[in-house]
């Protein structure tokens, strides 16, 4: 099924891309367009222009900077999944399947917030930093405000994620998911990160309107006691034809669980 | 909007639509009806090309962002005369039945065998995960892989040897 018309501009620098974008707020941004284009196929969007980013070499890639790794934006789920990154390669093997990996970027996938994306537990456990630049210059977003809502992230209109900071060094990490048969997205995902000072992070996905911190987990891992039961409210998570959110609970608490024995 | 893709090696350029999906410019602008559509919401992988070397969905790939880029469909794989090994595979394994996901399947399993020429059964299935088959199963299609990784090593064992 073919998206509604639009106009198609390909950027030369992200100093350009904020140019066009300040000049027209029709613009819409297009990395890898695996969340874009299915939803322009289905005219659940239609932008009347695109701006394509997605040959930014400044933005693709992976540099070490002391504690820190920087991932451009542009850094396919393919890159990530062959990196030295804590958890994020674990976290890219899951994500749908190596097509999808091969197009889709880690920036597109945070940008996005999809409730049912995989990345966004992970970023929330591990404390990442977002890079994101606009019309007023550039901004450091911590993770905990990073997820706003459903399809809702920290990038306003106009703004550019260009990097995400992530701590190099964790003591351990884990991903647990239980994933939609067809589509592969996340029906409940939840990440455990112990840090390089001890502190254990954790975060689930999928089963709400948006990713968000454990912190009973937390409570509980920290404190030396096992995962146990009970760790979200079913009354705040989703329910669709594929899980209700009592069942969606109760995959966080089994999730969570796995998890918290590998960290 | 005016766009040039090398597609199985020749330079081809049209004048096209932005939203032109890359597998409606293989198909219809170009004739090469061998990559297939086989659903709306990029999940079955019929449409598998290579874009620069990638295993790429190419209902998810407009084709101006395809501009400068190349492409390798099915047809660019091997000739009737000589068969790609994932071909031959398919064909001695019976890999399929109505054929219809068959050269997603092929240009998926392509990519696998490059980066790794021995796979084990759990990777071909895991790496075939973007790939849907209606049909035959998929247990004889990762004998048709196995079947053409052997072929494949075996090939290279004997350039080696002739070096
Ligand atoms: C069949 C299929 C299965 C999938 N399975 C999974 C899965 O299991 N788990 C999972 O997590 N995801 C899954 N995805 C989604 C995939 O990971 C996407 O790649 C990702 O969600 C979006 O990244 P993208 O680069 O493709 O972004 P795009 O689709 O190009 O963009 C998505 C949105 O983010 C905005 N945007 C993109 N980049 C930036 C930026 N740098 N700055 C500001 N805004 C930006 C765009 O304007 C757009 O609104 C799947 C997709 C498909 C097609």
């Amino acid at each position: 099924m073919y998206p509604a018309n639009f106009d198609y501009h390909r950027a030369s620098s992200v100093q350009e891309a904020l140019a066009m974008m300040a000049e027209n707020p029709d613009l819409k941004v297009i990395a890898g367009g695996h969340s874009l284009l299915p939803a322009m196929r289905l005219r659940l969007a239609q932008p009347p222009a695109l701006l394509d980013v997605f040959g930014l070499e400044e933005l693709r890639g992976i540099r070490r900077e002391g504690d820190v790794f920087v991932v451009g934006a542009m850094t396919t789920h393919a890159q990530v999944l062959r990196s030295e990154l804590p958890l994020f390669p674990e976290v890219a093997h899951e994500v749908g399947d190596p097509m999808v990996r091969n197009r889709g970027t880690i920036g597109g996938s945070l940008a996005h917030a999809d409730p049912s994306a995989d990345y966004p537990a992970a970023a929330l456990a591990l404390g990442v930093e977002f890079v994101i630049r606009g019309p007023g210059g550039e901004r450091t977003v911590p993770a905990d405000e990073m997820f706003v809502g459903m399809f809702e992230s920290a990038v306003g209109l106009g703004e550019l994620l260009t990097h995400i900071r992530i701590p190099a060094s964790v003591r351990g990490s884990a991903y647990e998911k239980f994933k939609h048969p067809a589509s592969h997205y996340a029906i409940a995902g939840v990440a455990v990160v112990r840090h390089a000072d001890g502190e254990i992070r954790a975060a689930y996905t999928g089963a709400g309107e948006r990713a968000e911190r454990l912190p009973l987990l937390e409570e509980r891992l920290n404190a030396g006691q096992p995962a146990g039961e009970g760790l979200v409210d079913a009354a705040n998570l989703l329910g669709d034809r594929f899980a209700s959110p009592e069942y969606r609970a109760h995959l966080v608490d089994v999730l969570a669980g796995r998890a918290a024995a590998r960290v | 909007m005016n766009v040039t893709v090398t597609v199985n090696g020749k330079a081809h350029t049209r004048d096209v639509e932005p939203r032109t999906l890359l597998v409606h410019f293989l198909r219809e602008d170009l004739g090469l009806t061998g990559t297939h559509v086989g659903c709306d919401t990029s999940q079955c992988g019929a449409c598998t090309v290579h874009l620069n070397g990638e295993a790429v969905k190419s209902c998810t790939v407009l084709a101006v962002q395809a501009g400068g880029m190349e492409v390798t469909t099915i047809e660019g794989i091997g000739t009737a005369a000589e068969l790609h090994p994932l071909q031959t595979g398919f064909w001695e394994k019976h890999g399929l039945q109505c054929g219809f996901c068959t050269p997603g399947m092929i240009m998926s399993a392509a990519e696998l065998l490059r980066h790794d020429p021995d796979p084990s059964e759990e990777t071909i299935r895991h790496h075939l995960e973007g790939n849907y088959c209606r049909c035959t199963g998929y247990h004889n299609i990762v004998f048709a892989v196995q079947h053409a990784a052997a072929a494949m090593r075996e090939r290279q064992a004997g350039q080696a040897a002739d070096d």
